[in-house]
C-alpha cells in the first residue's frame, strides 16, 4: 500500500512539465540543459517561421521518401512493360522507370506519396528562398550569425542538387534530357570536366548502369545525411546566438530579448505550423498533378521533347545557358572553356558565392563590425536592400528567360526579340532598380525621421499644455518683474 | 529639359508607329466573284485562284520564282502548284496557312479566310492542274495508342512536346495539336509544312500514321489521374503553382500560428 502515498505526492504536483523533466534528469542529468531549452525565447513575428516551414517540408520529404524507396529499383536494365497503362504497353523501358510507373499507377497511395514528395521538394526550395530573402533583407546574417548564414547557403546548394537527383532517378524522357544537360555542363568544366564526368558516369553519356546506383545512394543517403547534419548545425548555431528580433517595442534592445518561451508558448505554435505545412503538402500531392511520368514515357538517348524544363529551382540555369552568347575559349585547337560553362557552372557559382560571402562583402563596404541582435527594417539599410533587389532581379530575369519558348507560344513575342530584350534587360533593369530602391529607402527613412520629430514635438506640446496655468502666467510676467 | 532635337525624334517616333500599323493592315481580304455558284466547282476554284493565289503561285499554278508586284502592287513569289495535288491545298487552306498577308510572314495556323465550298472548289481546281496526292482519309484506332505514343516520341515530340502542346523551334512556332483534325494531321505528316520535315510512307506507313493520330487525339484528354493537370506542360506550370498558390498558403500558415492571442 506504499504506492498510495506516492500517488498522493504526484497528485500534489500540478506542474505537468516537472515530471518528464525529473524523469529524464534522473537518468541523464539533463535538467539544466532542458530548462534552458524550454526558456529559449522565440520572436513573435511570422517571418521568423519561414525557415521552420522549410524544416517541416524536409521532414515530409524524408517520410514520403522512405515510402518511395520501398518500391524504387535503381536499375537501367531494359524490359517490356505489360502493366495497366495502355499507352505504354509493349514499350521498352528501364526497371527504374517501370518501378516508378508501377508505384504511381498500381500501388496503393503510391501516386499520392510520390506527388507529395515532389511538391514537398518544390515547396522546400520555395520556403528556403523566402527564408533567405527574409534573413538577407533584415540583415540577420550580420555578426555574430555569419556561420549560420553560410551553412544556410550551403544547404540551398545541397537542396538544389538533391532535387535534381530526385527527379533524375525516374528515368522518364523529361528527366533523361536533364541528365544529358547536366552531363554537358559537367564536361564544360575546364580541364577536369572530361575526367570528372567519366568518373561519375563510368562511360560517355548515358553512362554505365552503375551511374544510377550512384545517383540513388547520393539522393537517398549522402545528401539527406549532409542536409540533416547541416540543419542540426544551423539550429545549434541559432540556439547558441539566438534569433534576431525586430524592434517591435521599446523594451526590445540589442541586448534584451522579448518573445515567447519554447515551452509552453512556442511548442504548440510550431506543432501547429508543422501540421499545417504537412497538410498543405499532402493536399497538393492529392489534388494537383506533378510530373506525370506516364505522359512523358521512358527515356532513350535518341529521344527528346520540345520545351523540356528542369523543376523551377533549376530554371535559372536553363535561362543562363540559353542567354549566354555563343562563344568558347580556345587555345589553338584545344577548347579550354566550352560554352555551357558560363551559364551552367560559372553563373550558379557566382550567385551562391556572392550569397555565401555577402556578410563579409557588406562588412567591407559598411565597415560595420558590431554585434547585431536586432533585425533591421529593409529601409534602414538602403544599400543592402537596393543590392538585394537588383541581385534577385538579375537572377529572376535570367530564370524567366528559361521559359521564353513558352512565353513565345502563349504571348506571341518572338524568341529572338525576347533574346535581345533579356540580354539587355538583365543588366539594365537591376541597375535601374538599384537606384530606385535606394532612393525609396532613403525617402522612407527621411519620412520616419520627420514623423519621429513630429511625435516628439507633439509629446512635448502635450506635456506643456498639461502644466498648471500659473506657471505659464508667471513666465510671461517675468520680464516685467 | 527636352531639347528641340529630342522633341523631333519623339514626334517622328509617335507618327511612325501608327503609320506602320496602317500600312501593314491594308492588304487583308479575299477577292470573290460577284456571285458564287451554290455548289463547289473547279470553275469557282479557278476564279478564286486568279483573284487570291495567282499573284504568288503564278498563272495556272506555274509558280513565281523572283518576287514581282502582283495584286494591289504587293510583291509576290511562291512555289509552283502543278503537282501538289488535293492534299496540300486542303491542308494549307483548312489550317489557314494560306493566303499569306505578306511573303515575309511565317505560314502557320492563322485565320481561315475561305468557306468550305470555296476550299473544295480551290482543291478541285489545283488538283486538276497536274497529278498529285489525294486527300488522305486516316482511320485512327484507339487500340493502337501505345504504338502511336512510341512513334510520336520517335518522330514528333522533339518539336510538338510529349503531350502535343507545341512549342518553339529555331525560326518557327510549333502549333499545339489538340484542335487539328485527323485529316490535316495526316496531310501535314506527308507534306511537312514550313519547317516541319515531311515523312514518306516508308518512314511512317499509313498504319503507323493512324496510330500516331490516335495518340494525338488522346492528348485532348490526357490521363490526369494525379489531379489538376495544369496544362500537361511539366515544370513551368508546376513552378507557377508552387510560387503563386503554395508560397502564399505557407506564409498564411506562418501568420496564422504566430498571431498573438491574449487570453486569461
Amino acid at each position: 500500500m506504499g504506492g498510495a502515498g506516492a500517488a498522493d505526492v504526484s497528485r500534489q504536483r500540478h506542474d505537468g512539465l516537472e515530471d518528464p523533466v525529473r524523469f529524464i534528469d534522473e537518468r541523464a542529468s539533463a535538467a539544466p540543459l532542458m530548462r534552458k531549452a524550454m526558456r529559449y525565447l522565440f520572436p513573435d513575428h511570422w517571418s521568423f517561421l519561414l525557415g521552420e516551414i522549410a524544416l517541416y517540408a524536409f521532414i515530409v520529404l524524408v517520410v514520403t521518401g522512405v515510402y518511395l524507396a520501398l518500391f524504387y529499383v535503381p536499375s537501367t536494365a531494359q524490359s517490356v512493360y505489360n502493366g495497366t497503362y495502355a499507352p505504354l504497353r509493349g514499350t521498352m523501358m528501364s526497371d527504374a522507370y517501370k518501378s516508378v510507373l508501377q508505384l504511381s499507377l498500381e500501388h496503393k497511395a503510391g501516386l499520392l506519396l510520390r506527388q507529395t514528395h515532389h511538391w514537398a521538394a518544390d515547396l522546400f526550395l520555395v520556403a528556403i528562398v523566402m527564408h533567405l530573402m527574409r534573413v538577407f533583407f533584415t540583415g540577420a546574417f550580420r555578426r555574430p550569425r555569419e556561420l549560420t548564414w553560410i551553412i544556410g547557403v550551403t544547404m540551398l546548394g545541397a537542396a538544389l542538387l538533391e532535387g535534381f537527383l530526385g527527379y533524375s532517378l525516374v528515368d522518364d524522357l523529361l528527366s533523361g534530357m536533364g541528365i544529358a544537360i547536366a552531363y554537358g555542363v559537367g564536361l564544360s568544366l575546364p580541364i577536369i570536366g572530361g575526367p570528372l564526368m567519366l568518373a561519375i558516369f563510368g562511360a560517355p553519356f548515358p553512362g554505365k548502369p552503375e551511374f544510377f546506383g550512384r545517383m540513388y545512394i547520393a539522393h537517398v543517403f549522402l545528401l539527406p545525411a549532409v542536409l540533416a547534419a547541416l540543419i542540426g548545425a544551423h539550429l545549434a548555431l541559432i540556439a547558441a546566438r539566438h534569433h534576431t528580433q525586430f524592434r517591435e517595442s521599446k523594451r526590445t534592445t540589442n541586448t534584451r530579448m522579448v518573445g515567447a518561451p519554447l515551452f509552453p508558448a512556442q511548442v504548440p505554435r510550431s506543432m501547429g505550423l508543422m501540421f499545417l505545412v504537412a497538410g498543405i503538402l499532402f493536399l497538393f500531392g492529392g489534388l494537383v498533378q506533378i510530373n506525370p511520368i506516364w505522359q512523358w514515357g521512358p527515356f532513350h538517348p535518341y529521344l527528346g521533347e520540345n520545351g523540356a524544363q528542369p523543376d523551377w529551382y533549376l530554371g535559372w540555369l536553363i535561362g543562363a545557358l540559353r542567354l549566354t552568347p555563343s562563344f568558347d575559349v580556345t587555345v589553338g585547337h584545344y577548347t579550354l572553356i566550352p560554352n555551357p560553362f558560363w551559364g551552367g557552372a560559372l553563373f550558379p557559382l557566382i550567385v551562391l558565392g556572392v550569397l555565401a560571402g555577402w556578410p563579409f562583402i557588406e562588412r567591407r563596404f559598411s565597415g560595420d563590425r558590431a554585434v547585431h541582435n536586432i533585425a533591421e527594417r529593409p529601409r534602414d539599410a538602403p544599400n543592402r536592400t537596393a543590392f538585394g533587389v537588383a541581385f534577385l532581379t538579375w537572377v529572376f530575369l535570367i530564370f524567366a528567360f528559361g521559359a521564353a519558348d513558352r512565353i513565345f507560344v502563349l504571348a506571341g513575342l518572338s524568341y529572338d526579340t525576347q533574346l535581345y530584350i533579356f540580354r539587355i534587360g538583365i543588366w539594365v533593369v537591376p541597375l535601374a532598380l538599384f537606384v530606385l530602391v535606394r532612393r525609396v529607402c532613403r525617402q522612407l527613412q527621411a519620412a520616419d525621421a520627420v514623423q519621429a520629430i513630429q511625435e516628439q514635438a507633439e509629446e512635448e506640446a502635450e506635456q506643456e499644455t498639461q502644466r498648471p496655468q500659473p506657471v505659464l502666467r508667471s513666465t510671461r510676467s517675468e520680464p516685467t518683474a | 529639359m527636352i531639347g528641340p532635337r529630342l522633341t523631333a525624334v519623339i514626334i517622328v517616333a509617335l507618327l511612325a508607329g501608327p503609320t506602320a500599323v496602317a500600312l501593314a493592315a491594308t492588304q487583308v481580304g479575299i477577292v470573290r466573284p460577284t456571285s458564287e455558284p451554290a455548289r463547289p466547282s473547279a470553275a469557282l476554284g479557278a476564279q478564286l485562284y486568279a483573284g487570291n493565289c495567282a499573284s504568288c503561285h503564278g498563272i495556272a499554278g506555274a509558280g513565281i520564282s523572283a518576287a514581282r508586284p502582283g495584286a494591289g502592287a504587293v510583291p509576290g513569289a511562291g512555289p509552283p502548284l502543278r503537282r501538289v495535288g488535293a492534299l496540300a491545298v486542303d491542308f494549307y487552306l483548312r489550317r489557314g496557312y494560306m493566303p499569306l498577308s505578306s511573303i515575309h510572314d511565317e505560314p502557320g495556323d492563322q485565320r481561315v479566310l475561305f468557306s468550305d465550298k470555296e476550299i473544295r472548289s480551290l482543291v478541285a481546281y489545283v488538283a486538276g492542274l497536274g497529278r498529285g496526292p489525294a486527300i488522305p482519309h486516316p482511320v485512327p484506332d484507339p487500340a493502337n495508342i501505345s504504338d502511336g505514343f512510341s512513334l510520336f516520341t520517335d518522330h514528333c515530340s522533339g518539336c510538338h512536346q510529349l503531350v502535343g502542346r507545341g512549342g518553339f523551334v529555331t525560326g518557327a512556332k510549333v502549333p499545339p495539336l489538340q484542335s487539328i483534325a485527323p485529316t490535316q494531321i495526316a496531310e501535314a505528316v506527308r507534306i511537312g509544312p514550313y519547317l516541319m520535315p515531311r515523312f514518306s510512307r516508308t518512314q511512317i506507313s499509313d498504319r503507323q500514321l493512324n496510330a500516331i493520330i490516335a495518340y494525338v487525339q488522346s492528348t485532348s484528354h490526357p490521363d490526369n489521374r494525379g489531379g489538376w493537370g495544369i496544362g500537361n506542360l511539366g515544370p513551368i506550370p508546376e513552378g507557377l503553382v508552387a510560387w503563386w498558390i503554395g508560397a502564399p498558403l505557407l506564409v498564411l500558415s506562418a501568420r496564422a500560428v504566430s498571431r498573438r492571442r491574449r487570453s486569461g
